[in-house]
């Protein structure tokens, strides 16, 4: 198959990835307590359906979605509600946020579920309404509610390729490797649902070229389906070719256009992860309520791919990497390019988590003081969306972030590229990110402006009408006022009139 | 920054070996005066001293500026030009990454400008030296005041750019011109191989990946086709591409000093076109302007143009139109 080259890239990035990628799924034990922030998916909190005290199962959904870009929520394990309030949630501000915190029963009960014998029997929108219902969202890290980008009712192309992503490009993590050398048959199960629903004719699923056994694998997968629309090709490894935008363009040749989505034009993308829950959900009838994670570093003991109860605090999964070592210096989640540090080991994983790195000094990101730019042009070589990173790191250094968005600042995808081939040392995706939130901060307030704005006038408008309506009314009642003086003046010179009369008439008699 | 010292090693060692003591008196006095202007700035603009010192930079802009200087000057002159390279072009513009013009060529114009007669002062390759001058001796002209120096006029000679330009201006022709003994083969005696030393190690930076080959490439394609097209329509008047090539600064300016990150074009497309306009830019003011070398002004001259090559050559963002 034809591939394609997106600009720049880390053809040579360090990958440690044979620190995990050989260790198999395991599953890790039920914790005593799960813990889950409403929100841990792109777009509304999701609302509880519970109180404190109520008895739940595995399986049962604890919050439901609330309006249409949003995820329901289910628990993990039978157990008791014991909180519902704010907890320590995966940021990398290190917020407290609304979380619904289960005490587990040991027993770990779950709801029936039922199978589904024949997918093809539903129709698209019924298997949209399930994948929705078990609280699906992006697994590789983007968290988007997955129903969304699968819905096809109110678009107008019609989806041509579809594309698995399993480019696991970031180091370090071998979740998706290792979901694809044990459970392809599943996954691949999982592309036929889903070419079913987008009524698609061709599956690509990408895996790079530095894991041949996990090609093997999956090409058995696919032979033993015996389905012709799906295939699995070799991508170079280049970070971050498994972003989506540039494994796009490795596959299509196409480009997404700035600030439109895949789907126009006419592709999908879907993390491998993903694919395997949508095969639980529809086929097993199951929600999402566990994923797996990779837990490594030269932080931790003994790294693992294990199978984690979303919910489980970060702790409870070091005890089973036999804990921390003396290197351990920080705690990442996600990977050492795009993951952020965490403030303690309390914090839980979240429907989004693919990796805890339990960093050592040198894993860590460098600490070099950095330098002044001297222009070398390294970081646009080396930037896959092509953008001048030297020239946006000038504006939003200067706080002109306006002028950073002029050239592009919101197609960065923070892919930290630039960072690491600066000779100097400036550590720029902080600043893109901190320019980015200063413009999100600039549209809120300008929003607010405009809504303040809007009421103003809108109160000036009703004020006029009142003061208009009030001049009407006194003019009305000083009109009437007048006639009645008038009338009183009128009958006032009758009554004269009569009085004179009467007195001339007494007069005369 | 190391990588660039270490090529340009065998470009010093060839002037020292073509052109005398002189160099090295050169780059000593630059040397120094740049480090301790470079710590005596940094102090007074409250920097950290040792991570900026131990980048180097002050080091190469000095040490540049001393293989461009005459073969033999008076001490002051490299002294004041160094002083002028790291506090007013560099500091003053504030600091590594700021400065828009390339400091070493900005003291080289500013020399060249005040004190025109020191600057046209060459050694005469040792090759055409009667008798070798020796490091006592060179050291005596270098401190004392050399200008005043019987000697003087016995060992120095203008450069090969200049005498070509001269006796251009005489309506002699290139072939006339060539006979004299300056002229050895192709670029000037001694010349050739300084150039072939320069190339040698930007040939080493580019396989380093220290430097791309953008800005060397075009800016001696931009040289060589402005010289070929002239050679081609009037060869009796026109020096040829390879004598412009050999000659002067044209390869130090190529690979050492056009290719300055912090004062280049950014874009690959912004510097190529950024080199071609250097060595055309050379070739206008090696032909028809005031002074016979024309590197240094061109750079400078292309230097302001950056901004705007910068802006019109930005690569389409992913996405966009
Ligand atoms: S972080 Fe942004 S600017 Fe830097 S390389 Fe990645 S996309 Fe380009
Ligand atoms: S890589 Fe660093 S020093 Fe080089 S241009 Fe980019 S920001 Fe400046």
């Amino acid at each position: 198959m034809k591939l394609w080259r997106f600009n720049g890239g880390l053809p040579s990035l360090a990958e440690h990835k044979n620190e995990s990628v050989h260790l198999p799924i395991e599953t890790a034990p039920v914790p005593a307590q799960l813990i889950y922030p409403l929100l841990q998916h792109i777009g509304n909190p999701a609302v509880p359906l519970v109180k404190v005290g109520d008895k739940v199962l595995r399986g049962q959904k604890i919050a439901d979605a609330q309006g249409l870009i949003s995820s329901p929520i289910h628990a993990g394990s039978s157990g008791t509600v014991s909180n519902i309030g704010e907890h320590l949630i995966p940021h990398p501000s290190g917020f407290s946020a609304p979380s619904i915190t289960i005490t587990t029963d040991g027993e770990d009960q779950q709801l029936e579920h039922t199978p589904c014998a024949d997918f093809r029997q539903l129709s698209a929108i019924e298997l949209v309404a399930i994948i929705r219902e078990a609280g699906l969202v992006g697994l590789g890290g983007a968290a988007f509610p997955t129903a969304i980008k699968l819905d096809q009712q109110h678009k107008t192309k019609p989806i041509e390729t579809l594309i698995l992503n399993g480019a696991e490009c970031e180091p370090y993590i071998s979740c998706d490797d290792r979901l694809l050398k044990e459970r392809a048959i599943s996954v691949i199960k999982g592309v036929e649902v889903l070419l079913h629903m987008l009524a698609c004719k061709q599956a690509i699923l990408a895996i790079e070229d530095n894991a041949p056994d996990t090609f093997s694998s999956v090409q058995a997968a696919i032979d033993a389906n015996g389905n012709p629309q799906i295939k699995v090709v070799k991508i170079p490894t280049i970070y971050p070719t498994g972003s989506e935008k540039q494994l796009i363009k490795t596959l299509t040749g196409k480009e997404v256009a700035s600030g439109e989505i895949p789907a126009d034009i006419g592709v999908v993308s879907i993390n491998v992860g993903t694919v395997y829950a949508v095969q639980q959900a529809v086929i097993e009838g199951k929600p999402l309520t566990s994923r797996i994670v990779t837990i490594t570093g030269e932080g931790v003991n003994t790294p693992h791919n294990l199978e984690v109860r979303v919910g489980s605090r970060i702790n409870t999964l070091i005890e089973v990497c036999n804990g921390y070592t003396n290197k351990a210096e920080r705690l990442i989640m996600g990977g050492p390019m795009m993951g952020f540090a965490l403030l303690n080991d309390e914090i839980p994983v979240v429907k989004a988590t693919n990796c805890i790195l339990v960093a050592s000094k040198n894993e860590a990101v460098t600490d070099k003081q950095a330098m002044p730019c001297i222009r070398c042009g390294a970081c646009a070589s080396a930037c896959p969306v092509s953008l001048l990173p030297q020239q946006l790191y000038w504006h939003s250094r200067a706080d002109q972030a306006e002028k950073a968005a002029k050239l592009n600042l919101l197609d960065c995808i923070e892919c930290g590229c630039c960072d690491v081939v600066c000779p100097s040392h400036i550590p720029l995706v902080q600043h893109f990110r901190h320019a980015k939130s200063a413009l999100k901060a600039d549209k809120h307030q300008k929003h607010l402006a405009d809504i303040a704005r809007e009421r103003f006038e809108a109160r000036e408008q009703r004020l006029a009408l009142e003061k208009a309506e009030r001049a009407e009314k006194s003019r009305k009642k000083k009109a009437a006022l007048k006639a009645r003086a008038a009338k009183k003046e009128i009958e006032a010179a009758a009554s004269r009139a009569k009085e004179k009369q009467q007195a001339t008439s007494n007069d005369e008699s | 920054m190391l990588w660039v010292l270490i090529a340009l090693l065998p470009g010093c060692i060839t002037m020292i070996w073509q052109f005398g003591y002189g160099v090295l008196f050169n780059i000593i006095i630059c040397l120094s005066t740049a480090v301790v202007a470079e710590a005596w700035m940094l102090k007074l603009r409250g920097r950290n001293i040792k991570p900026f010192i131990s980048d180097l930079s002050a080091v190469v802009t000095a040490l540049l500026l001393a293989l461009a200087l005459p073969t033999i000057a008076p001490w002051w002159l490299p002294f004041v030009g160094t002083l002028i390279a790291i506090v007013i072009a560099k500091h003053l513009y504030g600091g590594l990454g700021y400065n828009p013009f390339n400091p070493a060529m900005v003291a080289f114009a500013v020399l060249m400008v005040s004190f025109p007669k020191n600057m046209t002062v060459w050694v005469l390759p040792s090759s055409l030296l009667a008798n070798d001058i020796g490091l006592a001796e060179t050291a005596q002209l270098v401190f004392s005041s050399l200008s005043s120096s019987p000697i003087i006029d016995s060992i120095t000679a203008a450069t090969p750019l200049d005498e070509m330009k001269t006796r251009l201006n005489l309506s002699q022709t290139t072939d006339e011109i060539r006979h004299a003994a300056i002229f050895s083969n192709i670029a000037g005696e001694g010349w050739q191989w300084v150039s072939l030393a320069y190339l040698a190690g930007g040939c080493l930076l580019i396989g380093k990946k220290v430097i791309s080959w953008h800005i060397p490439v075009s800016l001696l394609a931009g040289l060589f086709i402005a010289s070929s097209i002239a050679y081609l329509v009037e060869p009796s008047i026109s020096p040829s591409p390879l004598f412009h090539l050999l000659s002067g600064g044209a390869m130090l300016g190529a690979f050492f000093i056009a290719t300055d990150p912090v004062t280049a074009a950014t874009t690959l497309k912004g510097r190529i076109i950024y080199g071609l306009l250097i060595g055309l830019m050379s070739y206008i003011i090696r032909t028809w302007g005031g002074y016979p070398e024309g590197i240094a002004f061109a750079v400078l001259l292309i230097n302001m143009t950056v901004p705007m090559i910068d802006q019109y050559t930005r690569p389409r963002v992913y996405g966009h139109k």
